[in-house]
């Protein structure tokens, strides 16, 4: 079972990894967004201190919501998914390597590039750890639940709309703890809280998504 | 097909019924395959051969009716089931970006099989890809796709065969291999299930469900020597 996990993990890092264009697009959107933020309004460190908690996780949620698409996309064109499906291995699991090889590829890159991005924005030097943590906590529910969403719609042609549609409304409470967080460490304020909020969700994600998207995913195949 | 009491078919159906779209595809059918047999799906376009397949293998859910492997439902007993059945479907499965013998690796990934190098490249010079290990996907014609589909289905160590259209894209010496390959596994006491709209000459004794009609039957012909 966890030679499967590992086994389906390291296919997908793979196929990414040949795939490098498509690997680099949510990290360049991260990037851009949050750089160009500060072009388009009065950049006063006070001013941008102020909106970059907000700036930088809407952007990364954004980026994580564009490429939760190729999550399944291409397995279930080419036929690929039905074989997983037909695996004497619990699908969970299966479902569990597929969104871990997707945050190493998007979640991950996005948490390392934000401390950079933290500074630019002038946030303080306690602020930018408490985004790290936040966003390394915060990233893996996004494609947790992402998976949920993109297994119902990944046999709708453009189902991009109807994606956001279906996740957004549960994106936002990372994201109202996420820059919460964030926004309290830059005025020297505890933060536990925040960050135990959501390392709770995290652990719910982690136990009850891939389940979820199995399910869901055995609905979109009986179609 | 005499009913045998007593004695559990490998595999069977029973009083299955599949709707696509507000339409009836079929209705209470039934039938059972044992060991060393094979069968045939036949039926015109849209008459539900897909669907069918696709419920025996538990993708699809059926309206009615139920499936069973070993005399137990298949959705309660899937760890099982899946382990000794494969099915290829229309879609070649291929990932273009990685190579015949990394595609076969993952495919047989998905079933735990752990096979060494040298066996999986028996089996893809038995499919007729013997230099191809290190060509990506990508590069391969559509028949040489489905070869690799072979090459998995020989490999896959299932006694079940599902095959949706194994023939399609397959030039001669593909389907005589395909032929070849069937009563191989049916001498090694494996089953197969089929769909084909070509021609398969196979030289061994074969049963056949018809779709398409108000009654569904099994019928069994010999082999034509």
């Amino acid at each position: 079972m966890l030679k499967a996990y590992y086994h389906l993990l390291l296919r997908d890092l793979r196929l990414a990894l040949r795939n490098r264009h498509e690997l680099a697009n949510p990290l360049i959107f991260f990037v851009l967004v949050v750089t160009l933020f500060p072009l388009a309004v009065t950049p006063t460190p006070e001013a941008l201190r102020m909106m970059a908690p907000g700036v930088i996780w809407v952007s990364a949620l954004l980026a994580v919501l564009l490429s939760l698409d190729r999550l399944f996309k291409t397995d279930y064109d080419d036929g690929s998914l039905d074989q997983l499906m037909l695996s004497p291995n619990p699908l969970m699991i299966l479902v569990l390597a597929k969104v871990s090889a997707h945050w190493l590829l998007t979640g991950l890159p996005l948490v390392i590039i934000a401390p950079l991005l933290g500074l630019f924005m002038s946030l303080p030097m306690e602020a930018v750890s408490v985004l790290i943590y936040s966003l390394l906590l915060g990233t893996p529910v996004l494609s947790l639940v992402g998976a949920i969403g993109v297994s119902l719609t990944v046999a709708v042609n453009r189902g991009g709309v109807l994606l956001s549609l279906i996740i957004l409304p549960l994106y936002i409470p990372i994201l109202i703890f996420g820059a919460n967080a964030v926004d309290v460490a830059s005025d020297g304020l505890p933060v536990t809280g925040q960050l135990l909020f959501l390392g709770a969700v995290l652990a719910l994600a982690l136990s009850l998504a891939p389940l979820a998207t199995s399910v869901a995913l055995r609905i979109t195949a009986s179609r | 097909m005499s009913p045998a009491p007593k004695i559990t078919p490998m595999f069977e159906i029973q009083s299955l019924e599949c709707v696509r779209d507000d339409r009836l595809l079929f209705s209470d059918l039934s039938f059972s395959v044992a060991e060393s047999e094979v069968l045939q799906i036949e039926g015109s376009n849209g008459s539900g051969k897909t669907s069918l397949l696709r419920i025996l293998c538990g993708l699809r859910q059926a309206e009615a009716g139920q499936v069973l492997w070993r005399g137990e439902l298949i959705t309660s007993n899937r760890e099982d089931y899946y382990a000794n059945m494969v099915y290829i479907g229309h879609l070649p499965c291929i990932k273009g970006d990685l190579t015949v013998m990394e595609n076969v690796r993952s495919l047989l990934d998905t079933r735990s099989l752990s096979l060494s190098n040298a066996e999986i490249e028996v089996a893809l010079t038995k499919v007729g890809l013997a230099t191809y290990d290190d060509v990506p996907g990508k590069a391969l014609s559509s028949g040489q796709r489905r070869r690799i589909l072979l090459a998995f289905v020989e490999l896959s160590q299932a006694k079940l065969w599902v095959l949706d259209e194994p023939l399609t894209a397959l030039d001669v010496q593909g389907v005589a291999l395909m032929e070849s390959m069937i009563l191989e596994h049916r001498e090694a006491g494996g089953s197969v299930i089929f769909t084909t709209h070509h021609g398969m000459q196979l030289d061994c004794e074969m049963s056949s469900v018809r779709l398409g009609q108000k009654t569904s039957t099994k019928t069994v012909t010999k082999a034509a020597v």
